[in-house]
């Protein structure tokens, strides 16, 4: 079984230019004014100067095919397309009843029925689409890349529900294959068992526990063995906010000082999760946590938040990114660069982990939320090389409204418009430091 | 003896598609699909084209014997299903065979209705229900000899347009008033009409034919049609005489609940031998058309599966799509209801025709000649009886568009 890319519609971003129709009238016959030809309609909605589409959804169990008295109509196993064959095809538009989408037509004009092939994996429309509406997802192929790999942590970790990081440390493994050292630092992701519970071991991969403070050391001290030894081996750190902004920050700072071949990566989750819910260094302003409780007095967290990659690019390391997993082809992308630097220097990757128990949001929504977070500008992906300088990866200019983020989550219920104000002015700063470090 | 967890006899729409849905619920279940024919599965919606010559008799095959290999199911030939035991949960077929089932799909299809002519018993006829009917029938058309064919439903006229295609001089005898009745309107059909006369086709309605003799039909009114070749396309009906001692119960068609199944809680019946609920009526019946027997198919591969997706058959829906002579017709719902309101639009230069049925602000049924429309988008509006009021004028000036926005806006 394989995952499909598809054509995507976003009926609030389309201004109905029928520019795709164009495209594709063009592309399938020739003649780009005859827009009935086209397979992609995109019509008037009630609502002035809003559009909707009507286009074939590539249905995974289609009616169009199981309607089909002829065999012309059949699902494509290698691309996921419903292919219509035209030598069998006896024009009985049943297919065009089964449909509820209106995505295989008949038009008299071309005197049989069409529908979208999706130009075999390069769609006409989607080029033309100059205002977003139009989409062409392509991340099924990280699922049938690595969805045969082999997951290295076992079945069953006591993640809370809707956990972001148990989802991601299993991403990364099934990228990085066996030829790793983890270590773990005290936080969620060994609380959830991957370094063994009961005696069992968590994962099938070596795995160890260091303290807080002594990750980043610790692991330096195993790769300069292994190398030693003539062994490339990836010496990997998988560690929680606290683990990375505060208790293990010292011993971090001098591993990306030494340039150690390390790579590390930091699930920020906004507090210590794990032992309640408690504040740490990268903590946004306002949130309420255990220790930043919300009454007469205080009003959540009264600091703002370390900006933890902003500090390792000060580092010098050889390479800096954020990443949401949302965005998974530009998460596996990173990975691969932070990997390959950390064969010659210091790599750290900073991993965005909504927290559903700690923040206060239903467990349901952790990627709808890690959406919100990008398309908000709550944070920012970029990466960095010390050549190269920084590199927005997915840029927002038309950000959702802030207050959508903050409402979404239950850490913020609580927050005045003063507060409001102040992270929003924050966002601005950052946003605009940032692109003092952009390449030119 | 044989057993199985499914067994499924009828091998067309119905049984296909709940075939999928088994296998989809359950990958490694013991299936068998029994057929009373010889061939692969086939559609007998293709089989006009089969006569006419458009399809290949080898490429309309719906399922290839390597999909039932992979899919590891059992696949029966010339297994016509004789007895059921549903106390001892035994199909019988012939030559001794019996196959023991834990859960029984009943998808075998309709034979066609052969009407009490005198003399029709002495003569030999066509009918066109089976691949070898159509290879017999596209055997039989001979240039330049005289065809008639009885009935002028989708079989009939179907039928009559590729024999007057090959060149025969074709009559249709309709014992009602018009072609395709009750999916078209006088009008509409009036359309069809044309075309078939305008091709040399004689169309004779609103007369019966009261004798067959050798070579010739005598109609009631005493004029008699002469005949080479003679095609009887009056309807189709379930043969269930395999249901006699078992017990399910039947009505001209099997009956069933909402998820298709019959009184015996094992057995299950889809498609032209199912007695369903309608959707626009108290009553129940037969649809006898292919959506309705995949969209129950379905129904009921999920159901013998224990699927907790699986959701209640709304009712049968009228649809029909029908092409002659390169233009088209497609009717959706009633045309006609009590109490509602209906938009005609008929352009007779451009031969077109547009009809739509509206009540208390929701749609009943929509019919078009040479019209595009999105039938499947129109069905659903039916069944969700979505409210049309404030898009009514918009509506009935421009279903296509109008109706594709509602898609959009409502169930994208």
């Amino acid at each position: 079984m394989s995952a499909y890319n598809s054509l995507t519609y976003n009926a609030s971003l389309c201004v109905g230019c029928t520019e795709c129709m164009k495209a594709c009238a063009l592309a399938k016959t020739g003649d780009a004014t005859n827009l009935d030809q086209s397979r992609i309609k995109i019509v008037p909605a009630q609502e002035p100067e809003k559009f909707e589409a009507a286009i074939c959804r590539q249905c995974g169990d289609a009616k169009c095919v199981m309607n089909c008295p002829s065999g012309a109509l059949t699902k494509n196993g290698a691309n996921g397309v419903i292919d219509w064959n035209a030598d069998t095809c006896v024009n009985c538009l049943l297919c065009t009843v089964g449909c509820v989408y209106g995505g295989i037509t008949y038009e008299a004009s071309v005197g049989h029925v069409a529908k979208c092939d999706t130009c075999g994996g390069d769609p006409a429309c989607v080029k033309v689409c100059k205002s977003g509406a139009l989409g062409y997802v392509t991340t099924a192929s990280i699922y049938n890349d690595y969805g045969d790999k082999e997951d290295m942590f076992v079945p069953g970790l006591a993640a809370c529900q809707g956990c972001n990081s148990e989802l991601m440390i299993r991403h990364v493994m099934r990228k990085l294959g066996r030829n790793v050292v983890v270590a773990a630092p005290p936080g969620c992701i060994p609380g959830m068992g991957t370094v063994g519970y009961n005696g069992k071991a968590g994962a099938k991969i070596p795995i160890f526990h260091p303290l807080l403070t002594n990750t980043a050391s610790m692991l330096s001290g195993i790769k300069r063995t292994f190398e030693r030894q003539g062994r490339d081996v990836t010496a990997l750190a998988l560690a929680g906010d606290g683990g990375t902004s505060d208790v293990g920050f010292q011993s971090l700072s001098g591993a990306a000082e030494r340039g150690e071949r390390i790579l590390f990566i930091c699930f920020d989750n906004e507090g210590y999760m794990n032992t309640g819910m408690q504040a740490s260094g990268a903590t946004s302003f306002g949130s309420w946590t255990s220790t930043t409780p919300v009454g007469d007095k205080l009003h959540g967290k009264s600091t703002d938040a370390k900006n933890l990659p902003m500090v390792m690019m000060m580092h010098n390391a050889a390479y800096v990114a954020t990443a949401s997993s949302v965005f998974m082809e530009d998460f596996y992308q990173k990975l691969d660069k932070a990997v390959e630097a950390s064969k010659h220097g210091f790599a750290y990757l900073h991993l965005y982990a909504p927290c559903p128990s700690g923040w206060r949001f239903p467990a349901g929504l952790t990627i709808d939320i890690c959406r919100l977070m990008v398309e908000s500008n709550f944070v920012t992906l970029w990466d960095y090389t010390p050549g190269g300088g920084l590199e927005f990866t997915h840029p927002v200019d038309t950000p959702k409204p802030l207050d959508s983020y903050l409402k979404a989550i239950g850490k913020y219920r609580h927050l005045a418009n003063e507060q409001v104000d102040r992270i929003k002015k924050l966002l601005e700063d950052r946003l605009s430091m940032l692109k003092r470090f952009q390449k030119a | 003896m044989q057993s199985c967890t499914h067994l499924i006899v009828g091998a067309s729409h119905a049984g296909l598609t709940a075939l999928s849905a088994i296998r989809m619920n359950e990958p490694d279940a013991a299936i068998v699909m029994a057929t009373r024919e010889d061939h692969l599965p086939y559609s007998p919606t293709v089989l006009p084209y089969v006569v006419s010559g458009r399809s290949d008799p080898a490429k309309v095959t719906l399922r290839s014997e390597s999909f039932f290999d992979e899919n590891k199911v059992s696949y029966l030939r010339k297994a016509t299903l004789l007895a059921l035991d549903t106390g001892a949960n035994t199909a019988h077929f012939p030559d001794g065979r019996s196959i023991r089932y834990e859960k029984l799909l009943l998808a075998t299809g309709a034979s066609p209705n052969i009407p009490p002519i005198p003399g029709l018993k002495d003569v030999p006829f066509h009918v066109l229900r089976t691949m070898d009917d159509a290879l017999g029938l596209k055997k039989a058309m001979v240039k330049g000899k005289r065809a008639l064919v009885l009935g002028a439903g989708l079989i009939g006229t179907h039928a009559a347009e590729n024999m007057a295609e090959a060149g025969m001089k074709v009559t249709i005898v309709e014992a009602r008033g018009q072609v395709l009745p009750g999916y078209f309107d006088h009008q509409a059909s009036g359309i069809i009409e044309t075309a078939f006369k305008a091709h040399g086709i004689e169309l004779v309605f609103g007369r019966a034919v009261k004798e067959i003799k050798s070579g010739q039909a005598l109609l009631e009114n005493g004029d008699a049609i002469p005949f080479d070749l003679l095609l009887v396309a009056t309807g189709v009906r379930p043969d269930l005489s395999y249901l006699q001692g078992s017990g399910v119960k039947s009505d001209g068609g099997i009956l069933v609940d909402e998820l298709q199944r019959t009184n015996i809680s094992n057995v299950w019946a889809a498609g032209d031998c199912a007695r369903a609920r309608l959707f626009q009526s108290e009553a129940t019946g037969i649809a006898g058309i292919l959506p309705i027997a995949v969209e129950q198919g379905r129904i009921v591969g999920q159901a013998m599966t224990d699927d907790a997706g699986v959701r209640n058959f709304p009712g049968s829906v009228s649809l029909n799509t029908y092409t002659f002579f390169g233009q088209q017709a497609i009717s959706v719902g009633a045309g006609e209801a009590p109490e509602s309101e209906t938009s005609l639009c008929v352009d007779e230069d451009r031969n077109t025709y547009l009809k739509i049925v509206i009540k208390d602000g929701r749609l009943m049924g929509a019919a078009a000649v040479n019209q595009a429309l999105d039938p499947g988008i129109l069905w659903q509006l039916v069944l969700r009886r979505t409210d049309l009021s404030e898009v009514r004028e918009a509506f009935l000036a421009d279903p296509k568009t109008i109706s594709r926005m509602l898609m959009s806006r409502i169930w994208r």
